[in-house]
């Protein structure tokens, strides 16, 4: 088990004829099972070619009829991301992934809002990872996204994190110490975004092959405190918790648009509190992570 | 990106908003001048930067005469501005905003930014205008009033209403805060901004509300359509070494220490900084390169790292993931050849043919430290400049 996808997940790739959709589609091609999952790319003026012999449709809904998709991968260029995020929701599929980096916020308000009026509706509720993130892996079935695969090693550890290389330097930490990974979720840096850490580690909760998790996150906004909080009334499994930027000043925005202290709640400092008093194991040493995990299991 | 005061209410003006008269001077006769032609017995010579706190800095003055307007604009006009957000150094003043003056009856604070947690806009007000609105927060909270925006509805009259009457607006004139909170949250939405803040908005004595300063920061992912936002960039006001950066597509934050450093991804890099301080010396810089740390990126990102005279030492730390770290490793030795390396380098590569990147740094000729974890190279590079 895992979770969000496994090898059976049939994905369409959004942005499949681009440079990034491309070298991307490649690897997860490449990774596991992913010759049976990548099954339909879209771009409306190819449609009916194909790409690393994965058929082209003009739309998300046409490909997800023709192929049973349920999962979607974003590589649209910013400007297009939000409405590719829309498309993907409006073909009802379970889960769109947006890698795209640089979307205006205010077009992520807009579809977030959409999405959230279409729930309200009584329509069917597409969830969203991202956008700004490296995408998700359940090691030896499938990678949608682009984290590097032969880091991670099939296991019994959920990691989700804001920032795509710390999750790589947490997935590697664990793989070198033997322990494998059940999943590895990238919910991404940007300030307004589909899944949160309070939904991840929900659902690491509820999957019975999770055993204990890393939960890696950031300076700026509330989402860390908010899962800290979760987690203290719910969790039944260890926690390790790193944030990131102890050193950041407050005011600049730390590379990551939602990487941005603006308050006094949303220091590393104040997250790392909140998090040790909700039960976590916390860590200042991110170098730390995957030996404090093993040493509480 | 941030924008002068002068520009916000040019912003604002053009949504509507109702500010006071005045003036964008870079000299002091030019200052006269406007206050000439604004006419009144009463101006106010403020100094244009991108930092809060200028009035309390001695960079706001008010004149009852021509004169006076001179001698302050003298004053103010090239001095270092130091406010609480500018650092001790202080920001040099090029620019003023030379304004007619108004009959403040009440002062009122109005904002709006994009909340995270319930993404959605929120528009805020507070009856305590003209203080530091963190201090408001953090002592009288409940003076701060909030109303929650869904954008596919925007901002409706009774949401509007209860902010104005809340902040104790008086009636005769709800109807005009009304107003100028919609307009406020129309503005905010089509510039793309991330922060528009009056503050403080008056009541005037003839019931009239005014936006009397008022600060902008905009969403940098959307200035691609917004060109005439961009043409209020004011590179005087930013950090040179910044700007060199975001020239070669890296993002770069001055800091205060003395250990360069260089890595990929921004959580990463973050996590880096932290480890330098966990053992004992201080970051000089964020530094992230990005996915494609080439040759070229990482030959400018040590260039601008060691402009900084503080640098003593520089840490890279690359997870090699898609880039491989043979790779990294060859635009490491030749960046570290190119600029004539003269201070310590800890090289820290993980990921993607590691071995094969570290042989490359062994076999360069150069004095490189290597280090398998972030711990073992911070205390690698602390040692080193010590």
């Amino acid at each position: 088990m895992s979770i969000l996808i496994n090898k059976d997940t049939k994905v369409i790739t959004q942005g499949i004829t681009g440079k990034t959709g491309q070298f991307h589609t490649e690897k997860c091609q490449e990774y596991a099972n992913g010759k049976n999952c990548f099954v339909a790319g879209v771009n409306p003026k190819k449609a009916g070619e194909k790409i690393f012999d994965i058929p082209i449709y003009a739309s998300v809904k046409e490909a997800a009829a023709e192929t049973g998709a349920t999962v979607s991968v974003i590589y649209v260029p910013p400007a297009g991301a939000a409405d590719a995020i829309w498309e993907a929701c409006e073909a009802d599929l379970d889960l769109a992934i947006c890698i795209t980096e640089g979307i205006p916020v205010r077009d992520m308000l807009v579809v977030r809002n959409k999405m959230k009026q279409k729930v309200a509706k009584g329509g069917k509720e597409t969830l969203l990872l991202g956008p700004n993130c490296p995408g998700l892996i359940t090691p030896d079935e499938i990678k949608i996204g682009i984290m590097p695969g032969h880091i991670h090693r099939k296991g019994r550890i959920g990691v989700v994190s804001r920032s795509g290389t710390l999750t790589y330097e947490a997935v590697a930490q664990l793989t070198e110490i033997g322990l494998g990974q059940s999943s590895a979720v990238g919910i991404g840096g940007d300030p307004i975004n589909g899944l949160k850490h309070i939904d991840v580690m929900r659902m690491f909760n509820d999957d019975p092959d999770t055993d204990a998790v890393i939960m890696i996150g950031e300076i700026g906004g509330p989402d860390e405190a908010e899962a800290a909080m979760w987690c203290k009334e719910n969790m039944k499994k260890p926690i390790v918790g790193f944030i990131a930027g102890v050193t950041a000043p407050a005011g600049k925005r730390m590379g990551h648009a939602g990487a941005l202290i603006s308050g006094g709640a949303d220091t590393a400092d104040a997250k790392l509190a909140i998090m040790e008093e909700c039960g976590f194991k916390v860590t200042r040493n991110p170098s730390e992570m995957g030996k404090l995990l093993k040493a509480m299991l | 990106m941030k924008i002068h005061e002068y520009q916000a209410k040019e912003l604002l003006r053009k949504y509507g908003v109702v500010t006071p008269r005045g003036f964008h001077c870079v000299s002091v006769d030019a200052a006269v001048k406007a206050a000439e032609e604004l006419g009144g017995k009463i101006w106010v010579v403020k100094a244009q930067i991108h930092a809060g706190g200028r009035g309390k800095g001695g960079g706001v003055k008010l004149a009852r005469s021509l004169d006076e307007v001179r001698q302050h604009a003298n004053d103010i006009l090239g001095m270092q501005l130091v406010t609480h957000q500018t650092g001790p150094e202080g920001q040099k003043v090029r620019n003023l905003l030379i304004e007619e003056g108004a009959d403040i009856q009440k002062e009122y604070y109005v904002a709006a930014l994009t909340d995270r947690a319930t993404q959605k806009v929120a528009i805020m007000a507070s009856s305590e205008g003209g203080m530091d609105i963190e201090e408001v927060a953090h002592s009288t909270p409940e003076k701060i009033l909030k109303e929650f925006v869904d954008p596919l509805v925007g901002l409706t009259d009774a949401q509007a209403e209860n902010l104005a009457r809340g902040i104790g607006v008086p009636e005769a004139s709800v109807a005009k805060a009304v107003d100028t909170l919609k307009r406020l949250y129309t503005c905010y939405m089509e510039t793309d901004a991330s922060l528009a803040e009056i503050n403080p908005l008056i009541l005037e004595g003839n019931g009239n509300i005014k936006a009397l300063d008022a600060k902008f920061n905009f969403d940098s992912n959307a200035l691609y359509r917004h060109p005439e936002i961009v043409d209020f960039r004011d590179f005087d006001e930013e950090d040179a070494d910044e700007i060199e950066a975001s020239k070669f597509d890296l993002a770069y934050i001055s800091l205060d220490g003395n250990i360069g450093c260089l890595v990929n991804g921004a959580g990463l890099a973050m996590a880096t900084m932290d480890t330098i301080k966990l053992f004992g010396a201080e970051p000089a810089n964020f530094l992230d390169v990005g996915g494609g740390a080439t040759t070229e990126k990482v030959t400018e990102a040590f260039k601008i790292m060691l402009k900084n005279p503080k640098v003593k030492g520089i840490l890279v730390n690359i997870f090699g993931g898609i880039m491989r770290c043979d790779t990294i490793a060859t635009g490491v030795v030749a960046a570290a050849k190119e600029v004539h390396l003269s201070v310590p380098l800890v090289v820290r590569m993980k990921g993607t043919n590691e071995d094969l990147g570290k042989k490359i740094l062994a076999e360069s000729g150069l004095p490189i430290i290597t280090a398998d974890t972030m711990a073992e190279a911070a205390t690698k590079i602390v040692a080193a400049v010590k």
